[in-house]
């Protein structure tokens, strides 16, 4: 039987691994080629990569690696690809389908797009047509407003008054393989995820939607797998900050009976 | 031990060349016709649909001295996903094409039920249907390995089908036929289960 993912986000701005909340405060946490490592060792069963970086200037102070030259975004993909052998999604300032070749070509496996559906409609399908369905993946971002969930685009900075469940209805329509749906609400709050919003989107669209946003226990995973039909559960913040993190999440859902891969550790 | 990754341009071939170089530094991504003939096993990679991969193979790879080291000569060769299924007489992916004939069946779409999804995405276990084969030593039945498809190989052999997957219908997984395997799944993206793999393939003579 085909299994429930569990993933970790790792956040990257300016080359450094970020802690994010709010989608406005963010704290650093160092080298993300080490992290990218030790998730690998824990068995995740996907990696997603989203670089938040404001500007082009990338400095992972790479004390491990004697490249000072290697900073780009491409070159971290590269890197990432070498030490970690699992799906790999980057996400962040994709905005033509070059940009989509260059990731691909490096070592991603997928690529996430979230505001540049907005500025041209027809980029999905594009992205779809050229590169196959199963590597386009929409970042959804969406809060409460007065008027009910809202997307947000531009690092949660414009909103694009449409529900995330209508604007996963088109991105499926357009020809995108999967859904990431964040919570700006919920971002680093540890209380857990907005499941009535993950399960609009969940039973609004057949593609694999992703959950994110406010894990801040192992039982918020099942809670999110247990009220929805969701696809894979994510969370940044709780893998960074203990040893063996997704071993124990994952160990945590197998032993109550849900459907993921035995836990592991790997020594690859 | 010489390895060589064929190349047509296939999306994954950096992948498996990444997997394979943890494991060896014997290995090398080739189209070159000495090449071939000069290494001990053969990988052919692969993403994307039947038709355009067949073409892109036929417009890349010598496929007359290709055949000859593999069906003559046979050394050990390995297809991974859309190269699994070009080895069968055809594909249904877009209009019919044929494959390279070296295993029989032909590659249909997965006719699974309507609430499921397709591309067929996500780690999935195999069930052996024939034990013992060397390509899945040190495996026990239900290993989980990572799988992106849509299309899957039909109508095989029932003497070459080694596993088989669950996905709403089963689908041939991984099959033999003397010195030719093929794998559905991706074991460059399987972490340890698909480096065992690769260690099972590597270590046939």
């Amino acid at each position: 039987m085909k299994k429930k993912r569990l993933i970790p986000v790792v956040l990257l701005k300016n080359g450094f691994l970020v802690q994010s909340k709010s989608f406005r405060r963010y704290q650093n946490l160092g080298n993300p080629i080490t992290s990218v490592k030790r998730l690998s060792e824990w068995a995740s069963d996907e990696l997603v990569y989203l670089d938040i970086s404001k500007d082009e200037n990338y400095d992972m102070r790479r004390d491990d690696i004697k490249h000072p030259n290697r900073s780009g975004i491409l070159d971290i993909i590269e890197d990432v690809s070498k030490v970690t052998f699992m799906p790999i999604t980057f996400g962040g300032k994709i905005r033509t389908l070059e940009d989509i070749e260059m990731r691909l070509s490096r070592g991603a496996d997928k690529i996430s797009l979230n505001t540049a559906p907005f500025e041209n409609s027809k980029f999905i399908s594009e992205a779809a047509k050229e590169f196959g369905s199963q590597c386009i993946v929409i970042s959804v971002d969406a809060k409460k407003t007065e008027t009910g969930y809202s997307v947000f685009s531009n690092g949660g900075k414009v909103d694009r008054n449409i529900s995330p469940s209508e604007w996963a209805k088109i991105c499926e329509s357009e020809g995108a393989g999967e859904i990431l749906i964040n919570s700006i609400d919920r971002d680093g709050m540890k209380n857990g995820y907005d499941i009535e919003m993950i399960d609009s989107v969940a039973s609004s669209v057949k593609l694999p939607v992703i959950a994110l946003g406010g894990v801040g226990e192992w039982n918020h995973f099942a809670e999110a797998l247990s009220k929805t039909n969701v696809d894979a559960v994510a969370a940044a913040n709780i893998f960074q900050y203990m040893d063996q993190s997704v071993y124990l999440a994952k160990k945590y859902l197998y032993e109550n009976n849900f459907n993921v891969r035995k836990p592991d550790l790997l020594l690859i | 031990m010489k390895i060589c990754i064929l190349n047509y341009g296939s999306g994954n071939v950096k992948s498996v060349y990444n997997m394979i170089s943890s494991i060896t530094e014997n290995v090398f991504i080739s189209n070159n016709v000495n090449d071939i003939r000069n290494s001990t096993h053969l990988i052919l990679p692969g993403v994307g649909a039947f038709g355009a991969s067949m073409k892109k193979i036929n417009e890349n790879i010598p496929l007359d001295e290709l055949t000859d080291e593999v069906l003559n000569i046979k050394k050990p060769f390995l297809g991974i996903c859309v190269g699994m299924q070009v080895l069968a007489e055809k594909g249904l992916e877009f209009g019919e094409h044929k494959g390279f004939g070296w295993i029989k069946g032909t590659v249909s779409k997965l006719d699974v039920p309507a609430e499921l999804n397709l591309p067929h995405m996500g780690w999935n276990d195999i069930s052996i249907k024939i034990p013992d084969n060397k390509i899945l030593n040190h495996f026990t039945d239900h290993q989980d390995f990572y799988f992106v498809h849509s299309f899957a190989l039909t109508e095989a052999d029932n003497e070459n089908v080694i596993a088989e997957t669950e996905y709403g219908i089963n689908f041939v997984s991984v099959v033999n036929k003397e010195n030719i395997y093929g794998v559905q799944f991706h074991p460059e993206k399987s972490q340890k289960a698909g480096r065992v793999l690769i260690e099972n393939f590597l270590s046939l003579k």
